[in-house]
Order: structure tokens, then C-alpha cells, then sequence
């Protein structure tokens, strides 16, 4: 048995950590680290309610809207706030947007980058796969970066700007647009749309999401002509899809709803949807350097780093719902979502490196129809805001929504007019948790337990990559 | 040629700045920095290297067995807890992030600070500041830093604060540009160490609210089209920022957007001491008026003009649109 500890760790969000056991050609044992703590929950205490809306967006920049909309959603909680319909069409539509542009950026940015990595420069592939994927230099890259800037328009028009914007609010919007602005809006949603089908998919974005098997996207998706195929044919030589295989519980708490009808359902799935127990979450410190505690609901959680002690391995804390491990993301959303092509894929090979993937890329048709669909309900002229209620003196507030990663809860509690309790627990602490007291891995430490340790691979093996990265990481998230 | 070295290290921060970055556009940033000629060694976000050998290029810097043309400093500095810098380490090598930064600034021709987080602490030193971080050369408002008042990198200059929460892209990129070409002096850079070619400029300048400015026709709740100075926290005439003449992501603002400026390249902005979203006031009157106004002139004239405001500029201050369109004006007025 050897010991490798892996950093730092590029193309995922924050400082992230493993240690692996390696017993021959296998990774034996994981644990995964997150090394940086900043403290948000304590610096809400004895702020305004209110100002969690500057404060909490800044924990992240890459799901900053999803930390605005859990934080205007606790607080709407708190107030009895009602957004008027065109305020939760513009919310959905930044919210969506960011979802869409992580979706995006992870895939082009992040993940398919792994390809390119010298331990495969023996494949017949590897030339033609560099020269696309390669990071900062292939020629992806670059075509991702333009779409996704002029697609971040949206956010120019309805959010002032991107990341942390203040226009969503417990009311609504801040933003009101105006007939030519929603005409604007279109335009830039067709322009992604026909990047994203010409480019990434080589299809129409209704045939990807009336999919329900996978078979049927592989003969959609030409492999030399469409960035999905070029996946595929890699996922198929590499066999992604046996790679990285998690546990069997999945969660979300759903969202972007509109009019009592919400695009991605709420609940747990196993075998089966199970409706959501969200009192039964709970967070663990056994393994992390807190000060000690059992384990807490976030409703009464604290958060108290101690230094780095040998009790612990990471800043990150362990959410177990019912005392389980939880995977979330897409994957995990479409799965409580009774998504035909989730079941597929679960069916087939469990959450695994491709599962995780391709439930990313369907999700990125799935939200841009969404989109186009929510800018043509907007009324111009009809309000967007409804004034913000008095914040009472005492009172709770619960914020939960879905971030690209997965599941992000916002638990708020106020005395006296001000926070006295914040507690957030964020998509990657559940993906990238340390041990609980039951000594359970989380689920990132499941997934990369076997994962190959190839002859070509230096220090660091590129299946672990593989892995880490089919989970998209936000380490700044993780610990806040 | 890409001969301009540079090295970007994330710190306590959130990315945002980064992802901002990301932004640039026409042309996209990779295309961007390659143009400028800069040659990225390591990106944590963006590179395709991990692991030993990052660990490597960082000591081969660190040694300067490697050039170092500029540093780029993302996030704040972790000083916690006691001291140790713990709070925010690298990744693989054991060491704190903040050691690592005080090695490398040492070899680095230029050290440059993004965003609010890297140049004074930013909202990772917010409330009693949990991981005590603090800026590359300023602790909040205060010279020092983790680097100290007297530091200067090996180009002659102290660290570039390219301050904002997160920060315009075009303000990084066009600093970059200016140094690489050698042209960034002392001179270039305000009281604070920030670039002034967006800080010359006050966020009120071309702030499409102006007009309800001027007859003090305020909003008095968010989504309404009126000046948010007067009830809904906006602090745009005194924050350094061009952000209303150089607009985001393809033509917003935090005013265009409907909600305040909260002056997030200021050092401290992060603890107004008040609410963000709503002003101040003292005996009815906001505090935190214009800085290069005398206030007893600023509560005269804005009496004067409220009792000239035109009623459209009354109307649609309190509308989330416009209820009155201006008057046509014709020069032949019997027609
Ligand atoms: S300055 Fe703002 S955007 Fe930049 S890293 Fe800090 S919190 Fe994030
Ligand atoms: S809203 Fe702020 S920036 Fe705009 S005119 Fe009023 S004070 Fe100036």
C-alpha cells in the first residue's frame, strides 16, 4: 500500500486535496480535502437579514446566483414576500442562465481538458482530441469562451451583471425589462441555441430532450462533427461508464418553478422516488476541524473551525440525510425528476463518470428550452418587483434551491431585528465530504475507492481526474 | 511570441473574479492574452497541469530557476487561525497559501491584486473577519498587508490593486496590457494602488439614472426608476469606478440592473457599518453625501430642484417603467 496525496488540483473551483491509498493497481481508499475555510456564517451573524443578498452570492463565484436565489428565498421565507409572475420568470431566467453557463463552462473548461492529458498520448485519438480540448490553447476552448460571454448578456440585461448581482430579491426583480429589452433577451437565447446545436450537440435541442436511452443519443451525436459526439466515442474507448460509480442515493430539492409547476421535481431517489425529508438532514464534524459536536440539523448547527488537528482532514463538514450518503447534481436531479434517460443510465451503470457527464449535457437542452420558453410569458409593463415586506424581529427563514452542482440550502434565523443563525450547507459539501462518525465515506471518497491507477500515469492518475472532475467541485462552496 | 510570464494563484476568494474574467469578450480572453504576448505558466482554474507539477514550476519560481513577470493574486490572504495560514493552504504542498505568496512576490516583476478580496481583504474579511484575512499590501483602508507599506516588486511598482467585487474584465486585461508594453508607472495608479483608468471615474458618471438625480426624483423601492441615492443605499457618487461608462456583460450596471451601488472597489465596503440596500440618514438628511460637495450646498440645491421636478421625472421615479415619454419639442410650435 502507498500513500499519494494529490494537489493542487486545476480546473476545479478552490483548494481541493485527496490522499489515496494505492494497493497495486487500484485506488484503495480516498479521502478528500478541502483547504480553505472563510467563514461566511459566522460573518452573517449580526448582520441585516437583507444584507445576506450582498454577502452570500460572494461565497461563490461560479453559482453566485444560486446562493442569491436561496438567499432571497429564505428571506421571502422570513418576510411572506410573493413575487408577482413576471419577478419569478426573470429570477428563473438568471437563475437558469447561470445554471446553463456552469453546465457549459465545466464541460468545455474543465472536464474535456482531461483528454488532452499527456497520459494518453499513445492513443490513436489523442492528436485530433488535443488539438479541440486542449485547455487555454485548443481550439474549444476559445469557441466556448465567445458563446458563453454573449450568452452571459442575459445577465447584462436582467441582472445588471454577473457574478454576484442584486437583482434578485424576496420581491422579485429588481431588473424590469422593457418589449425591445425582452426582444434582446430572445436574440440571445437563439444565439446559444444554435451554438449549442451545431457545436456541442450536432442536433436539435427538442431531440435531445425527448431522449430516454442512451443508445439513441449515440447515433444523434456525430463523433466527429459535434463536441457530444467526440465525447462519446471517448467515453466508449475509455469506458467511462464504469468508472467513478457512486452510491445509490440521490437528492434534490428541486426548482424553477413557475405558476405551481416546477421543471425539476423535489425528493430523494434510491430505487424509487421517496419524498424529501429535509428535517432529517443533519451535519456531522467528526472528520472535520470543527470544534466537536453531534450531529445537527442546519436549523441549529454551528459552525466553529478549531486548527488543524489530527481529528479531523478537511474544513468541509458531512451532511447525511437520515444518516445517509447523498449524491447530488444532475445526474442525481434527473434521477428525482423520473427523467426516462436518468433511469436509463442508473439502470445501466449507476452514477458513473459518463452518467454524470451526459446528465450535464442534457440539462444544458433541457434549461435553454426552458428559457425561451419563460422570456415569451414576460410581460413588459406588468411589475417584476412586489415591495419588500417588514423583516420581522424573530423569525426563520429557509432558502432551498438547485445550483448546477446539486442541492444548496440557506437556514436562517433572526433575534432582535438581525441574523443570529446562518447556516449553509452548499452542493459540493455533500459530493466532497469527509467521513462521518459512522466512519462512512462521502460520496466523491465512494466513487474514486477502485478507480485505476494506470502504468502511464505519473503521480497523478488520470482516472482520479476523470472522477473529481465528473462531480464539477466547488471547493469555495464546500466549506464558505 | 508569449514571452511575459505569468503565474495566478487563488487565495481566499470565491472565483468570481476569475469568472468574470471569463467574460471578456471581442476577443475572448484566451485570444486576449495571447495577442498581448502573456504566457499563462498556471492558471488553478483554467490549466491543464496538476499536481507534482505545479508543485514543481511554483519552487522552480520560487527559486528563480524560472521567471516570474507577474504574479496575480486572486482572493484575500488567510492569516488564521493564529497566525498560521492554515485557513487556506495550497493544495499538495503543505503550505500555507499566505507563505507561498510572500515567497513568490519576492521574484515577481509585478504583483497584481483582482479583485476587492486580493487588494484590501474584501468581503473575506467581512464581519469580525472569522479567518483574518487581510489584502496583498492593504488591510482594509490601511497600508501594510500581508506584504507590507514598503514593498515594491522587482519592476519598481507596489501591488496593482485592480480592486471590485468581482472586477471588469477589461480592467485586468487592459493593466496586464499596459504592463507588459512597460507602460504602467506610479502615475497610473491612485491613492489606494488602483489603476486609474477606471478609477478616475465616479460609478454616478453616465449612470442612466442622472436626470432623476439631478430634481432629487428618488425611487423609494428597488425596481423603480428613480435615484436610489436618496433611500435605497446607493453610494455611486462617491464610488471610483467607470462601470456606468464601461458596461457589463454586454451593457448592464448595477444601476441599470435596478439595485445600488454598494462601492465594492472600495477598501471596507464589505462592512458599511448600515444596511447595504437602504441609506443612511441623519435628521432626514443622507449621510454619506458627495465627497467634493459642501453639504449645506448639496441640502440647498437639492431642495431647489425637487420643487422643480418635472412631473414626468415624478412619475416615472416611482414606476418599474416608464409611465410618461419626454415631449416632443417642434420648432414650429403653431402648426
Ligand atoms: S473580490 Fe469578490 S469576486 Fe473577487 S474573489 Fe473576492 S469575493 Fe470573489
Ligand atoms: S442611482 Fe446612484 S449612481 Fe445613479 S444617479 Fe443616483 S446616485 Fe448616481
Amino acid at each position: 500500500m502507498t500513500q499519494r496525496i494529490i494537489g493542487p488540483f486545476s480546473r476545479v473551483e478552490g483548494n481541493l486535496e485527496l490522499r489515496l491509498q494505492i494497493k497495486e493497481d487500484r485506488v484503495a481508499e480516498a479521502r478528500v480535502s478541502s483547504q480553505m475555510y472563510r467563514g461566511f456564517e459566522q460573518m452573517l451573524e449580526g448582520k441585516k437579514p437583507i444584507d445576506a443578498l450582498v454577502i452570500t452570492p460572494r461565497i461563490c463565484g461560479i453559482c453566485s446566483v444560486s446562493q442569491s436565489v436561496a438567499a432571497a428565498r429564505a428571506l421571502a421565507d422570513l418576510t411572506g414576500a410573493k413575487p408577482p409572475p413576471n419577478g419569478v420568470l426573470a429570477a428563473n431566467l438568471v437563475h437558469a442562465c447561470e445554471n446553463l453557463a456552469d453546465l457549459f463552462t465545466h464541460f468545455y473548461l474543465f472536464f474535456m481538458p482531461d483528454f488532452a492529458n499527456p497520459a494518453y498520448r499513445n492513443e490513436a485519438w489523442y492528436g485530433r482530441v488535443a488539438e479541440r480540448f486542449r485547455a487555454v490553447s485548443g481550439s474549444a476552448a476559445g469557441d466556448a469562451l465567445s458563446a458563453r460571454a454573449e450568452l452571459l448578456h442575459l445577465m447584462g440585461l436582467l441582472a445588471g451583471k454577473w457574478p454576484h448581482t442584486l437583482a434578485i430579491q424576496p420581491g422579485g426583480s429588481t431588473r424590469s425589462i422593457d418589449a425591445s429589452e425582452r426582444l434582446r433577451l430572445l436574440t440571445v437565447l437563439r444565439r446559444f441555441r444554435a451554438f449549442l446545436e451545431k457545436t456541442t450537440f450536432g442536433t436539435s435541442l427538442e431531440s435531445i430532450v425527448e431522449l430516454s436511452q442512451q443508445d439513441q443519443w449515440h447515433q444523434l451525436s456525430e463523433p466527429e462533427t459535434s463536441d457530444c459526439g467526440r465525447f462519446f466515442a471517448l467515453s466508449r474507448n475509455l469506458k467511462l461508464d464504469q468508472l467513478g460509480r457512486g452510491g445509490n442515493a440521490f437528492m434534490s430539492f428541486g426548482g424553477h418553478a413557475f405558476e405551481g409547476e416546477s421543471l425539476f421535481a423535489a425528493g430523494l431517489y434510491t430505487d424509487r422516488w421517496q419524498p424529501l425529508e429535509a428535517d432529517a438532514i443533519a451535519e456531522d464534524v467528526s472528520h472535520s476541524w470543527m470544534q466537536a459536536s453531534p450531529p445537527r440539523h442546519p436549523r441549529e448547527g454551528a459552525t466553529k473551525p478549531t486548527g488543524m488537528d489530527d481529528n479531523g482532514y478537511s474544513w468541509c463538514k458531512a451532511p447525511r440525510l437520515n444518516g445517509r450518503v447523498i449524491e447530488v447534481g444532475a445526474l442525481a436531479r434527473q434521477s428525482v425528476n423520473g427523467n426516462p434517460l436518468a433511469l436509463d443510465l442508473l439502470r445501466s451503470g449507476g452514477a458513473n463518470v459518463q452518467s454524470r457527464i451526459l446528465m450535464r449535457l442534457w440539462e444544458m437542452a433541457r434549461l435553454l428550452l426552458a428559457m425561451e420558453n419563460w422570456a415569451e410569458l414576460l410581460v413588459p409593463g406588468e411589475p417584476f418587483f412586489e415591495a419588500g415586506l417588514a423583516s420581522p424581529q424573530d423569525g426563520e427563514g429557509v432558502g432551498m434551491v438547485e445550483a448546477a452542482r446539486g442541492s444548496l440550502g440557506h437556514w436562517m434565523r433572526v433575534r432582535n431585528g438581525l441574523i443570529d443563525r446562518y447556516q449553509i450547507i452548499a452542493p459540493t459539501t455533500w459530493n466532497f465530504s469527509p467521513r462521518d462518525a459512522d466512519g462512512q465515506p462521502g460520496a466523491l471518497e465512494q466513487a474514486l475507492s477502485n478507480a485505476p491507477v494506470r502504468k502511464q500515469d505519473d503521480e497523478n492518475p488520470v482516472a482520479v481526474q476523470h472522477i473529481v472532475r465528473s462531480f464539477d467541485p466547488c471547493m469555495a462552496c464546500t466549506v464558505h | 511570441m508569449a514571452n511575459f510570464n505569468m503565474l495566478w494563484l487563488q487565495s481566499s476568494g470565491c472565483g468570481g473574479c476569475t469568472m468574470s474574467l471569463l467574460c471578456a469578450e471581442s476577443p475572448p480572453l484566451f485570444e486576449q492574452l495571447s495577442w498581448q504576448g502573456i504566457n499563462l505558466l498556471w492558471h488553478p482554474a483554467l490549466s491543464e497541469a496538476s499536481g507534482q507539477e505545479v508543485q514543481s514550476l511554483l519552487s522552480d519560481l520560487e527559486q528563480g530557476r524560472e521567471s516570474l513577470d507577474l504574479l496575480c493574486i486572486e482572493g484575500a490572504v488567510a492569516q488564521g487561525p493564529d497566525g498560521t495560514g492554515d485557513f487556506s493552504r495550497l493544495p499538495g504542498t503543505g503550505r500555507s497559501m499566505m507563505s507561498w505568496l510572500q515567497g513568490l512576490s519576492t521574484r515577481a516583476n509585478y504583483v497584481v491584486a483582482v479583485g476587492s478580496c486580493a487588494a484590501y481583504g474584501g468581503v473575506s474579511a467581512g464581519g469580525d473577519n472569522p479567518s483574518d484575512a487581510t489584502g496583498a499590501q492593504y488591510a482594509g483602508e490601511r497600508l501594510g498587508g500581508l506584504l507590507g507599506e514598503a514593498f515594491r516588486s522587482r519592476g519598481g511598482l507596489p501591488v496593482i490593486n485592480i480592486s471590485g467585487c468581482p472586477i471588469h474584465p477589461q480592467w485586468v486585461l487592459e493593466s496586464l496590457a499596459s504592463l507588459v508594453r512597460g507602460e504602467m508607472t506610479l502615475q497610473d495608479l491612485d491613492e489606494l494602488g488602483r489603476p486609474r483608468s477606471y478609477t478616475d471615474h465616479l460609478v454616478h458618471h453616465g449612470c442612466p439614472r442622472n436626470e432623476y438625480y439631478e430634481y432629487k426624483a428618488s425611487a423609494q423601492q428597488h425596481s423603480q426608476q428613480g435615484c436610489l441615492m436618496e433611500h435605497l443605499g446607493c453610494i455611486g457618487t462617491q464610488a471610483h469606478a467607470d462601470c456606468n461608462i464601461r458596461l457589463w456583460n454586454g451593457g448592464g450596471s448595477c444601476l441599470r440592473g435596478g439595485y445600488a451601488c454598494i462601492n465594492c472597489t472600495a477598501p471596507e465596503f464589505e462592512n458599511p457599518g448600515y444596511g447595504f440596500l437602504s441609506t443612511p440618514k441623519v435628521a432626514g438628511i443622507p449621510i454619506g453625501l458627495p465627497t467634493d460637495m459642501p453639504k449645506a450646498w448639496f441640502v440647498a440645491l437639492s431642495s431647489l430642484s425637487k420643487a422643480a421636478m418635472p412631473a414626468r421625472l415624478r412619475e416615472n421615479a416611482l414606476s418599474d417603467h416608464q409611465l410618461m415619454a419626454p415631449k416632443i419639442y417642434y420648432k414650429n410650435k403653431r402648426r
